[in-house]
């Protein structure tokens, strides 16, 4: 009744071609655009901000990296968190050893760096598939865990190891309250998304996507397995790197390489996962739903009057993390993303279904 | 001289050490196609059952002999990992039939996070030891070929021949027995075992039985030699790059990447660690492997990758 495309008709290519075509979904993405940016301000609290919420974007924007490889690209990578680790260190080198730096200017040269890492990793693809590469990716995440903690460069000769970054500020304003972090991190993950989106619509993205159905057949209809391959990963480290640079520089402020161990790269691949692969929604989805879990098994036991220990509690903990990803995987394996299409198809026709 | 035998002999047993945790990737990888992760978590879940019940048997039953400890708390271990098996079987790989690859690999890094949380819940989370009556004390090896001699923990020879041991078991399980047949006929072509009449499902409980009982060898020896605690779950991270270096489908392909990479870690600590500051055992194996496989796409002994349209 309410979600239904009934009278309206795109008269133009330009219609046709838009990333929303139908006002309802307009109407919603903007919705969800001004709750957002403005009025989060009035409902969150800086708790909210700070613990939730800002790990919550930045984590998405990783996931979205993430999945342009994987999803779109089909190259399993499970050294995710090397490529955020690296974008985080290069940004944090820019930041201290270059004066006036700008803090955009780093995060986006960090990404940068990331990207150039990322494309010497992603060479080995060239002739390595599947669970080989997969394994051979977590080369990059143990290089890097390693690099970033033995040689001292990185680190500005920090003495403890670890980094740190304050007083962060654009164009004259400071960032330095919940609220104006989470600003800072929204706008990067909105134009991030907008960005992926047009880029996996057009002959990049399809690109991609032929290669990750099947990579011969695509390289004998023309497709440059190297070019594509190649760009997948440059476009995808590029994300991660900057999602690595807002989560040292806004979320942490100071950290150390196990900020961005292998469990992160994990995360990342379970979010992708049950977000739904090849799905730019799924990334957030999927973000939302591994940021949020945990929360909600941590307060669950005490919200029913049970007295667990701490350390029973973070064994159940898993468990249910554990059996809950398998349920999801048996139930729907193309992701929270695919039950959110089911649903808009089953609104299309409510409350008339044929 | 005696010091270069003694690392390469120190790697060589480490090796063999990998080598057994990664023949249960094989072995899995094998007869289902799924890569199974959890290869570390059963190696964790299966030294706690076994550490916990040898120190529950004498409470229970007042047995105190320590042999018959060890060997029903070895067995009672078995009857936990083949209810894994079962339990891994009937309710994850059977309702995940036809998935892709990628799929079924996050689904046993679900097992991995259930059987790490279950394990720890059941049986307590402190560390705790295996005492199989392995000996301790260090012998010396060619004392009269050159000075000094080669210096050999006793207890890492018996756990090679263990290893050694086992591999050879399998091989026979694998070759000779009619179970062994229907197993390798199931890793070569799902449908085509199936329509002969062999139970796929009850292959797969077998496999991941095998694999379970391969998992409890080698959290024996590992936890006999390091104690039982969370940590041994990591190790199946060092088991990775033997896999692919191996190939994923090659049981000697497991023996010999172990033994390489093994080797390989220890020589490189020892000789290029000082040179590059240190602690390059965390990735070395890891880019060993990639060179290899730089050149060999599948492995040293994989099966050839063949790409078809």
């Amino acid at each position: 009744m309410l979600y239904r495309e009934n009278g309206q008709f795109k008269t133009s290519y330009r219609a046709d071609s838009q990333i929303f075509t139908i006002r309802q979904d307009k109407i919603a993405i903007a919705g969800l655009l001004l709750l957002a940016f403005v009025l989060t301000h009035w409902l969150a609290s800086d708790y909210f901000f700070s613990a939730i919420l800002i790990p919550f974007l930045i984590l998405s924007l990783a996931a979205l990296g993430l999945n342009v490889l994987v999803g779109y690209c089909g190259q399993i990578s499970l050294g995710t968190g090397a490529f955020m680790a690296v974008g985080a260190y290069a940004a944090y080198n820019f930041q201290v050893r270059v004066e006036h730096m700008p803090l955009i200017g780093s995060i986006l040269l960090g990404g940068l760096c990331a990207t150039a890492v990322g494309v010497l990793f992603g060479i080995p693809s060239l002739r390595i598939k599947g669970l080989y590469l997969a394994v051979a990716t977590l080369a990059a995440q143990f290089f890097c865990d390693w690099a970033f903690l033995r040689i001292k460069w990185f680190t500005n000769n920090s003495s403890s190891g670890n980094v740190s970054v304050s007083e962060l500020s654009v164009w004259g304003h400071a960032i330095d309250t919940p609220a104006q972090k989470y600003l800072f991190c929204l706008s990067f993950v909105v134009l991030f998304a907008l960005l992926t989106k047009n880029l996996v619509r057009g002959a990049i993205g399809r690109e991609w996507m032929a290669m990750r159905d099947m990579d011969v057949a695509a390289a004998v209809i023309g497709i440059r397995p190297v070019y594509a391959k190649l760009t997948a990963f440059a476009v995808s480290s590029f994300i991660v790197g900057v999602a690595g640079a807002l989560w040292g520089f806004v979320h942490l402020g100071s950290w150390e390489p196990a900020a961005f161990s292998i469990d992160r790269s994990f995360q990342l691949l379970f979010m992708i996962i049950i977000g739904g692969l090849g799905s730019v929604m799924g990334s957030f989805f999927g973000a939302a739903f591994i940021i949020f879990l945990p929360i909600v098994l941590n307060q669950l036991p005490a919200a029913m009057g049970l007295q667990i220990g701490t350390e029973t509690a973070s064994h159940l903990e898993l468990m249910v993390f554990g059996a809950l990803i398998i349920f999801f995987l048996i139930k729907e394996p193309h992701g929270l993303a695919r039950l959110w299409s089911t649903a808009k198809e089953k609104l299309r026709l409510w409350p008339f279904p044929h | 001289m005696g010091f270069v035998i003694e690392t390469i002999f120190g790697g060589l047993m480490t090796g063999m050490l990998y080598s057994l945790i990664a023949l249960g990737f094989v072995l899995i990888y094998k007869a289902s196609g799924v890569f199974n992760f959890a290869q570390g978590a059963m190696v964790l879940f299966a030294a706690l059952a076994m550490a916990r019940f040898t120190e529950w048997i004498p409470q229970w039953t007042g047995i105190s002999q320590p042999i018959l400890v060890n060997v029903l708390g070895f067995v009672l271990a078995m009857l936990v990992m083949l209810a894994v098996a079962w339990a891994i079987e009937r309710w994850v790989l059977g309702k995940l039939v036809n998935q892709e690859g990628i799929t079924l690999l996050m689904a046993t890094i679900g097992v991995t996070y259930l059987l790490e949380g279950m394990g720890q819940t059941l049986f307590g989370s402190d560390i705790y030891k295996i005492d199989v009556g392995m000996p301790k004390d260090p012998i010396f090896l060619f004392e009269k070929t050159f000075e000094g001699g080669v210096l050999v923990n006793k207890e890492d020879l018996y756990a090679a021949l263990i290893a050694a041991a086992m591999v050879i078991l399998l091989a026979l399980f694998f070759q000779k027995t009619s179970t062994g047949r229907a197993l390798r006929a199931v890793a070569d072509d799902h449908q085509a075992a199936q329509s002969i009449g062999i139970p796929l499902s009850r292959i797969w409980v077998i496999v991941w039985a095998v694999a379970g009982f391969v998992a409890l060898v080698a959290g024996v020896i590992w936890g006999s030699k390091l104690g039982v605690q969370f940590s041994l779950s990591l190790v199946a991270l060092k088991a990775l790059p033997v896999v692919i270096l191996g190939g994923l489908t090659s049981v000697p392909g497991a023996i010999i990447g172990g033994l390489v990479i093994g080797v390989g870690e220890k020589v490189s600590e020892v000789y290029l660690g000082p040179l590059m500051g240190g602690g390059i055992e965390i990735w070395f194996a890891y880019v060993l492997a990639l060179l290899f496989l730089l050149v060999r796409p599948q492995g040293l002994f994989g099966e050839k990758i063949i790409d078809r349209v």
